[in-house]
């Protein structure tokens, strides 16, 4: 009974969307206020039925109930109650089901906090954001749905979590990362609003930036938590695979972080709109796009979700109409006016025109490696795929440029700079990066060009960051300048620092890990780089729905144990599916990784030891770099002064919204 | 003219677009029919775990056996490698082409995961690879005790796919 009350939740869901999506439309070109509010109740009472209906499948999971098919092949009566929980979106439907769910509560938050929008803006922004809505509820209900019973012959038991996402990862990682992609779709929504009233000022990048910022930091964190799952879950230490998922949810990430920028030109300085608004477009397009590739089948991956090419069919038809028609729209609408406002060489303006260069083409690169073997094989019936070094070999010299470009960016000036005053601001933050590059090249010992490149280009963007900081509080004091910088001007340098952490992270992980496998039984020890291993033989236990061995290994450093890891080796019995549980020990600058292999004879294991420095770092830093852009949104320029300024651009002075 | 630059974007994604439309009707998992039913092509190439042995499409006769292509760079392959372990435990003749990979890494591998290949061709070129029309890695032939290729899979072989898929295939072979 309950899976049905969800269903029908689901279908009365759509029904508000379609409301949501049409009326307030219709209502804000025939300028009828009556129409427009219909916007904000049909997306409340929308999010409502989402909510109940996913709570009707959480339920569904945490009784048991293997007549729903989805549950039935997707959990077992044996698995701990969190993981029930979160296999309510371990698979297609239910992950679909928490996108919309996301997606509402994103159009909640909207309704809610622009109240101070013009009444004809929130009518559009919720309008787009219903249509998005109505395109995915068709979705579910078409093609996916969720609460589908096997009935009368229903399983005694379910067939299980797939193993690799029994983890605590796996919980928070895929609600953030869709935060984050749904998220965009408010900058999106504004955009297109935008468009359609012929209002592309200042005002409305302002009203983005926040969404933007808040949607782009969830992705961020998102991004992290995968990369941290798949170093420990996947059992050898990589963190980071150019998988075409991973690419997915990175493309978007990129245009995202180029918008905030150009978002940022277009607030102060009212130029790049027309770039900004094809931003917003193209970031949110990608959203869907990974979306598509993800469930349509058309590439394989290892996060390839249950493939159907009606999915993929119906996918595609919405891209084409929702990214069609915005394009179409951007095509006919998009301000060609040459703005009046000039700008020099030497300016923000277009360091920031620099950084947007940098990352669309880094994103256009993913993009190209991630589609050309589906390209190619479309146009010749060859197949190929690319791996890691193409994406290596682009991507990172553009992450360089991006760095170097970022120094310069913090500290010129809007509009023009005086290039003697830059010249002076940058000589001695170069000759310091160069000084400290050198002195952290000698101290790692064996010399590698990379890490001297990379170690400069973190010292440049940090020391830039605080030439920046001494610059700004000059007159009032370090301490007291400090204090009466914005959050917005904190979530800046913090994001900056964060990717010079994860720089330093990549490369010297990447440079400097030690690995060793072997053969290890009871009571042998190995020395690696300093570091003494016992292994002290593995001891079999069972688990509510696995069993599995578990070593004992006994770290020591100069005499004292530094960490006892358990690494272990498990066996899922529903599925009958192996899983290496690696032994950690976390550390701020290195990991002491073990991980084991096939047992052999006699007690003995093949065992893999790994010590990778500073791997702690990469994640590090893009969490650093997600709050910064938490921070910044928390500025409060964003919610209150927007009131009054914002009404004052618009000439709505004194009238009441 | 401006006017025209603005609808470029547009463009673009359309071409995009009819590519994706392509792709949808091109299984990934499906083989060229060309390859199938054709002889296993000719190659002669070292063994991941002995260089000095050499293997070649002679070697791939007289029984029924599953092809693997794999690689340590392929996190998939990481998946499935414990079920083909299992399959190769039940008896089931499993070969491996080390594909585009670094050997040392290959052979790391195999003593540590256990190694279910009758046969490993050590495929660092990719040369071999390139005549099969690999895509990427994990991909598996079915090939019958003439090195007839018979049927292609792409992707990860769990239990669930051995028992829908390949095993009735596969047991088709073994009773010819």
């Amino acid at each position: 009974m309950i899976p049905e009350l969800g269903h029908l939740a689901l279908i009365l869901a759509l029904c508000l969307a379609l409301v949501q999506a049409t009326l307030p439309m219709i209502g804000a070109w025939r300028g009828d206020r009556q129409w427009m509010s219909l916007a904000q109740p049909a997306a409340w009472g929308q999010f409502a039925f989402l909510l109940f209906s996913f709570a009707c499948l959480a339920h569904a999971f945490l009784v048991d109930d293997f007549s729903v098919a989805y549950v039935a092949s997707n959990s077992n009566s044996a698995l701990p109650w969190y993981y029930k929980l979160s296999a309510v979106w371990g698979a297609h439907e239910g992950s679909l089901l928490l996108w919309a769910l996301i997606l509402g509560g994103w159009t909640f938050a909207v309704s809610v906090f622009s109240r101070q929008l013009p009444e004809e803006m929130l009518a559009r922004v919720l309008g787009v954001m219903g249509i998005i809505s109505c395109g995915f509820l068709l979705f579910l209900l078409i093609t996916s749905n969720p609460f589908g019973r096997l009935l009368p012959q229903m399983p005694t038991d379910g067939r299980d979590l797939n193993p690799l996402l029994q983890d605590f990862g796996l919980i928070v990682h895929p609600p953030m990362l869709y935060m984050g992609y749904v998220g965009f779709s408010v900058a999106f929504a504004f955009a297109i609003a935008a468009l359609l009233g012929g209002r592309l000022d200042a005002a409305w990048a302002r009203w983005s930036r926040p969404w933007t910022l808040v949607a782009w930091s969830f992705l961020g964190f998102g991004i992290v938590l995968g990369s941290w799952w798949a170093y420990y879950e996947l059992g050898w230490g990589g963190w980071w695979f150019w998988d075409p998922v991973e690419n997915a949810s990175f493309m978007p990430w990129l245009l995202g972080t180029a918008l905030l920028h150009s978002l940022a030109v277009t607030e102060k300085r009212g130029v790049f709109k027309s770039w900004t608004v094809l931003l917003a477009i193209a970031a949110f397009s990608l959203s869907l796009l990974g979306t598509f590739l993800v469930r349509s089948g058309v590439l394989t991956s290892v996060h390839a979700f249950a493939n159907d090419p009606e999915r993929g069919i119906f996918v595609l038809g919405f891209l084409l109409v929702v990214v069609g028609s915005s394009l179409t729209l951007f095509a006919i609408r998009a301000p060609v006016v040459k703005s009046q406002v000039g700008f020099a060489l030497w300016s923000r303006e277009m360091l920031l025109l620099v950084n947007n260069l940098v990352l669309m083409v880094a994103a256009s690169t993913i993009l190209l490696g991630t589609l050309y073997p589906l390209l190619l094989d479309a146009l010749s019936g060859a197949k190929l795929s690319v791996g890691p070094p193409y994406f290596n070999a682009l991507f990172l010299p553009l992450m360089g440029l991006l760095m170097l470009t970022l120094g310069v960016g913090v500290l010129v000036r809007w509009k023009d700079t005086p290039q003697k005053w830059l010249i002076g601001m940058l000589t001695p933050v170069l000759l310091a990066s160069v000084v400290l590059a050198a002195a952290a090249s000698f101290l790692l010992g064996d010399f590698a060009w990379a890490v001297l490149a990379t170690c400069f280009l973190a010292a440049w963007v940090v020391l830039t960051g605080v030439r920046d900081l001494l610059d700004k509080t000059r007159h009032k004091g370090l301490l007291k300048g400090m204090l009466s910088l914005s959050p917005s001007y904190w979530g800046m340098q913090l994001a900056h620092a964060g990717l010079a952490v994860c720089a330093l992270g990549i490369v010297l992980t990447s440079q400097e890990s030690v690995e060793r496998d072997l053969r290890m039984a009871p009571n042998d020890t190995l020395e690696l780089s300093g570091y003494r291993f016992v292994f002290e033989g593995t001891r079999h236990h069972l688990g509510p729905n696995y069993e599995g061995d578990r070593g004992t290994i006994r770290v020591f450093e100069d005499g004292d144990e530094v960490a006892v890891l358990h690494p272990e080796k498990r066996i899922y019995t529903v599925r009958g599916m192996p899983m290496t549980e690696a032994g950690i020990d976390a550390g701020f600058t290195r990991d002491i990784y073990v991980a084991l292999g096939e047992p052999l004879e006699n007690g003995a294991w093949a065992v893999r030891l790994h010590i990778k420095p500073f791997v702690r770092w990469i994640w590090l830093g893009g969490l650093l770099t997600a709050l910064g852009g938490v921070l910044a949104a928390s500025d409060r320029r964003y919610r209150v002064k927007v009131k009054t300024r914002v009404r004052e651009a618009l000439g709505l002075a004194g009238q009441g919204v | 003219m401006k006017r025209a630059i603005l609808l470029l974007p547009l463009l673009i994604f359309l071409g995009v677009a009819v590519f994706l439309y392509r792709g949808l009707f091109l299984n990934p998992a499906e083989l060229p029919s060309a390859l199938i039913d054709k002889p296993f092509p000719a190659f002669s190439l070292p063994s991941v775990v002995d260089a000095q042995k050499l293997i070649s499409e002679a070697d791939l006769k007289g029984k029924p056996a599953l092809v693997n292509v794999w690689a340590t760079w392929c996190v998939s392959c990481k998946a499935e490698h414990p079920v083909l372990n299992q399959l190769a435990e039940q008896g089931v003749v499993i070969h491996g082409i080390n594909y585009k990979d670094d050997n040392a890494a290959a052979q790391k591998w195999l003593s540590e995961f256990h190694n279910p290949y009758q046969l490993d061709i050590r495929d660092e070129q990719g040369t071999l690879g390139l005549d099969l029309g690999v895509y990427g890695a994990p991909e598996t032939f079915l090939i019958d005790k003439h090195g007839i290729i018979r049927h292609k899979f792409v992707g990860v072989i769990d239990e669930r796919v051995w028992r829908e898929q390949l095993a009735a295939r596969y047991q088709e072979l073994v009773d010819e």
